[in-house]
């Protein structure tokens, strides 16, 4: 295992070396007890994590058990009730959505979250633009023709490419698959150029097929950025996970490589036991 | 509540046409029609500028605003208080300065309002205007509930506006160059935005876009163009009055907006003629017995919109268009 830090059960932390994210080669974020209540419920209750480009972060737990809140405090669509999150040496806790975005932290949703009416290729020719966003009172930003912004166009097309959408450019968004559906999230989010990449159930509802041309995209994308892929689809995020966090009533019971996590008598009983 | 759906955002190309051929045959109204029927289409095409600003906001950011005739009003009594009562003023800087006011306005009341959405923006931009409406009305200096009055158009210098058929032709350039604007401004990186914010807000904050400067840039630019109308209304009547800032005004054009098809502007200014024309089409209704029949003219307008949006949810554009694609299929 080559992971700067582990968790204790109790998702204490213990650092192996001093890390900070901008200043470690490799560690681009870091979540320092991170805690979200809704009024006496601890939803995730102070959970450390630290992303790393070119490795991919799975975090697993039954349902309920703070995974997707977890995105939505790293994302910013939630801010947090105590604890730190740190993006390229950057403290970016308590920030809105847009700006953690344009801090290049891309995220995924679990129930698809497209532009449904759009063209595939104008969701992610859209995406691409909030790359390139002229203040909103520039009226030259009023009158040049989106279509033709050649850098724009030049990043959705590679977003689209590397999505394997290529073949649906022009198809009405709403009227895909929900296999492509779930690709086009991922173009959408490519096409913003992230170095990190938070990935909420993207194999949720696909067939094998589906599931097996997701998984190549997951790992054809692993090089270029830090990735947390939050799964229900055991045998997919065993596969493709460098490092797994698992997670049960908001807390992390088990942070490790995905053989020592699969040997962990406490995951076993609290989770992993009835499915392996 | 979800937000409105824009429709037809690309006219067919037979729809265009269709336009277009109207656009000839408004352009030739002075050349043909009579005093009465002049000044009516000309106050038909005020209402037009005034539907598509707000199109702007209710069709393509998809943000439902029960105040914008506030803006409306402002520009126009910007007008009356820079008129003085013995002299025209020129057009070429009292213009600038009403929509400008107009804009300011917007940019302060939106700075407030676009945190908002839902039924909340409904009814904030409907408690701001009925402010700005009771600030007129009671307030003496204002003009108060009677209004203000204009002996003189603005000067124009190079055109005759106290002309009814110059100032004709002035209306419908503006209202040209004001739907050439926001058919570019549809498509520019700005509006692809908005259409963005109107379809699934929450995703574009995901994205990375600045909603609130987008919703607020919108909201200003709407509120100058609702300012230009708001102008040409008071040099063409002559008086402004606090009603024309009133909530009344602003659901007749979000009903103007409904009734031609939202998100193109084409659609604004198609609802715009029906509407005015159906006003004075009810309105004119003859009595049944004891039955004023034309004094409730609210109630057949509010049955036609019901109408059109259950049969026709795309408004009367959306309906010419469908039948111009069965005729067309039909053809082949």
């Amino acid at each position: 295992m080559t992971e700067a830090v582990t968790a204790t059960a109790t998702g204490e932390i213990q650092p192996r070396t001093p890390n900070h994210p901008g200043t470690m080669p490799g560690l681009v974020l870091t979540a320092r007890q991170l805690t979200k209540r809704f009024g006496g419920l601890a939803a995730v209750n102070q959970v450390n994590l630290d992303l790393w480009q070119g490795r991919i972060h799975g975090v697993i737990g039954p349902n309920g058990a703070g995974k997707s809140t977890l995105t939505n405090l790293l994302s910013g669509d939630l801010p947090p009730t105590e604890g730190t999150v740190t993006l390229a040496g950057q403290d970016i806790t308590g920030w809105n959505p847009e700006r953690i975005s344009r801090q290049r932290l891309g995220r995924s949703y679990q129930k698809t979250n497209i532009f449904p009416a759009f063209t595939v290729w104008e969701n992610i020719r859209l995406a691409a633009q909030s790359r390139n966003q002229p203040f909103a009172f520039n009226p030259l930003a009023w009158l040049t023709r989106a279509a033709t912004h050649a850098v724009v166009n030049e990043r959705a097309e590679k977003a689209l490419e590397l999505a394997l959408l290529g073949s649906r450019r022009n198809t009405i968004a709403g009227a895909a698959s929900h296999g492509e559906q779930r690709q086009l999230e991922i173009a959408m989010t490519l096409a913003t150029e992230p170095q990190v990449l938070l990935l909420d159930e993207p194999l949720a509802g696909m067939g094998t097929m589906e599931a097996e041309r997701m998984v190549q995209l997951l790992l054809g994308l692993k090089a270029d950025h830090a990735m947390m892929l939050v799964e229900h689809d055991m045998d997919a995020v065993f596969a493709v996970a460098d490092h797994l966090t698992v997670m049960v009533n908001g807390q992390v019971i088990a942070s490790d490589t995905p053989a020592a996590v699969r040997a962990d008598v406490t995951v076993q009983a609290a989770y992993l036991g009835e499915a392996h | 509540m979800s937000a409105p759906k824009a429709q037809l955002e690309t006219l067919p190309r037979s729809l265009t046409l269709m336009l277009a051929v109207a656009l000839i045959g408004l352009a030739a109204v002075p050349v043909f029609g009579a005093d009465y029927t002049i000044g009516l289409v000309t106050s038909m095409m005020i209402m037009a500028i005034f539907a598509m600003s707000l199109d702007l906001l209710q069709g393509v950011t998809g943000l439902v605003s029960l105040g914008h005739a506030a803006f409306f009003g402002l520009a126009g009594y910007a007008l009356a208080f820079m008129t003085p009562s013995g002299q025209a003023v020129s057009l070429w800087w009292t213009l600038p300065l009403a929509v400008g006011a107009s804009a300011l306005a917007a940019l302060l009341i939106g700075f407030f309002v676009v945190r908002t959405h839902g039924i909340y923006f409904i009814m904030v931009t409907m408690a701001f205007a009925q402010m700005v409406y009771f600030l007129f009305f009671d307030i003496k200096a204002l003009g108060g509930s009677d209004g203000l009055y204009l002996n003189f158009k603005p000067d124009a210098g190079l055109f005759d506006l106290e002309d009814k058929r110059v100032f004709f032709w002035f209306t419908l350039a503006c209202l040209v160059a004001t739907y050439a604007f926001l058919r570019r401004l549809l498509f520019s990186p700005f509006g692809r935005a908005l259409a963005g914010i109107r379809a699934n807000g929450h995703r574009m904050r995901a994205l990375g876009f600045a909603s609130f400067s987008h919703k607020l840039a919108a909201f200003t630019l709407a509120g100058a163009l609702a300012g230009l109308a708001g102008y040409l209304w008071a040099a063409q009547t002559g008086f402004m009055n606090p009603e024309l800032m009133g909530f009344h005004m602003s659901a007749h054009a979000i009903m103007m907006v409904i009734l031609g098809g939202m998100g193109n502007f084409a659609g604004a200014i198609v609802g715009a003629f029906a509407f005015e024309y159906l006003l004075h089409l009810f309105k004119d209704l003859p009595d049944i017995g004891s039955f004023r029949t034309g004094k409730h003219w609210q109630l057949w307008m509010g049955l036609f919109i019901v109408a059109i949006v259950i049969l026709a949810p795309r408004g009367i554009l959306g309906l010419l268009a469908r039948w111009l694609q069965r005729k067309e299929t039909g053809d082949d």
